[in-house]
């Protein structure tokens, strides 16, 4: 029963994780219907500046509690990943908005290996470290084990996406991205300025991502210039499971794809008689989907979109 | 280019140039270059790519289905070659089974590719755009863990460590691993693979051109612009798909039998998604439904990172004086660049169809009324 309880536990820090990138996606498709591959690295840049951030901090003795040089990481890190979804769109994305479906498939592929190689060349070919900072209290609860830093993982993902749901039901400019989603030309008829609103889309996206990525970091104690790819992968499955284009789906499908991966790996060596073991953690995520978009075409949450190809 | 050329004898003497040109390039590389041998190699690998690329042209620009699992087609025809022309299973296999001769062997890949290929189609057949592209994505990692994790409980891949010591092909009695002394030359390995992936090229290219203009090509453009139309105007939307899907997967495995027999070594390692990635951008990048662009496409993506490769370093050198940089990450953020600027410039592909750049302009029209 324990492990059953602490791979939940597992499973939700890590579904909280995927959900919050899973968002970044399924807002940029819901707008532009456009997968943005570049997102994973997004994610992997946020984590990449945060512990640059945090060791420069620490080189120069600055005698701060943990969570106050983490604050100062994310102050950098968001900013620096803000203004790389604006650039991303603005340079790959937007000039291509009328051009056929594939050709901004295939920017984003570029921006992402360009992302992917300048981190290398910033920062290496090694694994980064993430600095010691915060303190590991071990929680235990009906047998299984919770850090803090893992109960704040999920505290902080659950208030961002509170504070995302706000602002995209109950403020002006959360209006006018709905809107836009919904109707671009009309939008846009209606005095809504659809470009700045997709900059928006992808800033906030940008924002959510970086933030991500230090979670993924702080978790595993480490980040890697190719990090970005797969963790982008799984959230990508997540939104598509939920039903892209629905923020609902994007948090559903993040927080049961965490889930599903931390039982399947749990108990998959027991199941198959130790012929199968944990080393098929990564198949869960597109099993999962397959045989949901079998039966649900569109996904868990998502309404049936209209025969556009 | 040539299309260009009205004048038919004109064009027949450019094709003649051409046939040569291609026919000598081998010796021309090996008798100029002091790293000679490599560029064959990677000329080789070229031919490779133009064959995969060609198989997911009919997948992706003949029928739109966005398929961005294509290389697990590759794969599979890889180990299954891998697996009878090795010692690493010899054992347990039946003896019938061990080192099938050429054609058996070719046949066998392309049909058991097609199968998978199949088995990809049919559970996919109710999605479209960017739902099939992330589960075929999806098909591809999975293919990609089993043969990483294969090698238990009963070891059939090898896992990461993948299978070596695989045959060379034999063809009517001559082994492609050996040197083959012709007319006072000495074909060496890498010039025989280059002339046998040639063949199959053409093959490929043959099939395509044939297709295009077949009842099957036209009922996979009906499918591509409109399905609903397409199916009411009684095309069996299901079975086409699954034979586009069944036709591109058997390319790929046929590519991938050879490129295990080439290569002597299969490993996981080649088949990761950025793979898949890079065929289906050289479908793009050159225009897809298109042959030529196609091909060329393949050439770019291929070529031009082994070109970065022997420049890069070289220029470090002259300008700084020492490495600065990896050229391998140089190279590659290169590649991702030209990628963005290319599609910046011709989203329509770089040697488009007439058919597809009239429809592209005729959007654009549209836009500006």
């Amino acid at each position: 029963m324990d492990i059953f309880l602490q791979q939940i536990f597992n499973g939700l820090v890590v579904g909280s994780i995927y959900a919050l990138i899973a968002l970044g996606y399924t807002m940029v498709y819901g707008i532009m219907q456009l997968i943005n591959f570049a997102h994973g690295e997004i994610v992997m840049i946020g984590a990449m500046v945060t512990i640059t951030c945090i060791n420069i901090l620490i080189g120069h003795n600055v005698a701060l509690p943990g969570p106050m040089l983490l604050l100062i990481g994310f102050m950098m890190a968001v900013p620096v990943s803000i203004l790389l979804g604006y650039a991303i769109e603005k340079i790959a994305y937007r000039p291509l908005r009328k051009a056929p479906r594939l050709a901004p498939l295939i920017t984003a592929i570029g921006v992402s290996i360009v992302l992917q190689q300048a981190a290398m060349l910033i920062w290496g070919r090694n694994y980064r470290p993430f600095p010691p900072i915060l303190p590991s209290t071990v929680h235990e609860i009906g047998g299984a084990t919770i850090t803090s830093l893992q109960i704040a993982i999920i505290g902080l993902a659950l208030a961002l996406m509170a504070g995302l749901f706000f602002l995209i039901e109950r403020t002006k400019l959360g209006r006018a991205m709905r809107a836009t989603a919904q109707n671009p030309e009309a939008a846009g008829l209606m005095g809504v300025n659809i470009n700045s609103i997709i900059s928006m889309v992808f800033m906030i996206g940008s924002a959510l991502g970086a933030v991500a990525g230090v979670m993924v970091a702080a978790n595993y104690d480490q980040a890697h210039a190719y990090m970005g790819f797969l963790i982008g992968l799984k959230a990508f499955t997540a939104a598509v499971l939920g039903g892209i284009g629905n923020l609902g789906g994007a948090v559903l499908g993040g927080l049961l794809l965490g889930l599903i991966e931390s039982l399947g790996s749990g108990y998959l060596g027991d199941l198959t008689g130790g012929a199968f073991g944990s080393n098929y953690k990564d198949i869960f995520a597109f099993i999962v989907l397959i045989i949901v978009l079998v039966f649900r075409p569109s996904g868990l949450l998502g309404e049936r979109v209209a025969d556009r190809a | 280019m040539l299309q260009k050329l009205e004048n038919p004898r004109a064009r027949l003497i450019g094709m003649a140039v051409l046939t040569i040109v291609i026919l000598i390039l081998p010796f021309v590389l090996t008798g100029n270059f002091e790293s000679g041998k490599s560029w064959i190699r990677t000329i080789d690998f070229a031919l490779l790519y133009i064959m995969l690329a060609l198989g997911l042209n009919i997948v992706v620009g003949y029928a739109g289905l966005l398929d961005l699992g294509y290389i697990a087609f590759y794969a599979v025809g890889a180990y299954l070659y891998a697996i009878l022309n090795s010692p690493h299973l010899a054992a347990v296999l039946p003896a019938w089974l061990i080192s099938p001769s050429f054609p058996v062997m070719i046949l066998m890949a392309g049909l058991v590719a097609g199968l998978f290929g199949v088995l990809l189609g049919s559970p996919t057949l109710k999605l479209r755009g960017d739902y099939l592209a992330i589960v075929t994505l999806g098909f591809g990692e999975i293919i990609r863990i089993f043969m990483n994790n294969l090698d238990r409980p009963i070891n059939i891949t090898n896992g990461p460590q993948g299978i070596n010591n695989i045959q060379s092909i034999h063809v009517a009695g001559y082994n492609f691993g050996r040197p083959i002394e012709f007319l006072g030359l000495s074909f060496e390995k890498v010039h025989l693979y280059y002339y046998l992936i040639l063949a199959f090229c053409l093959l490929i290219m043959f099939i395509s051109m044939r297709l295009q203009n077949s009842r099957i090509g036209r009922a996979w453009v009906a499918i591509r612009e409109d399905e609903i139309a397409a199916n009411a105007m009684g095309i069996n939307t299901r079975n086409i798909k699954l034979l586009a899907f069944a036709m591109g997967a058997s390319f790929g495995g046929v590519s991938g039998a050879l490129f295990a027999s080439f290569q002597g070594f299969v490993s996981p390692e080649s088949f990761i998604l950025m793979e898949s990635i890079m065929v289906l951008c050289m479908v793009v990048l050159g225009g897809m439904g298109h042959i030529p662009g196609v091909i060329l496409g393949a050439i770019i993506v291929s070529i031009t990172p082994e070109i970065l490769r022997d420049v890069i370093n070289p220029l470090q050198h002259a300008l700084v004086g020492r490495k600065v940089v990896d050229p391998e990450n140089l190279r590659m953020l290169i590649f991702g660049l030209a990628m963005i600027v290319i599609m910046l410039l011709r989203p329509e592909g770089l040697w488009p169809s007439k058919r597809r750049k009239a429809e592209f302009h005729e959007k654009d029209e549209e836009a500006k009324a």
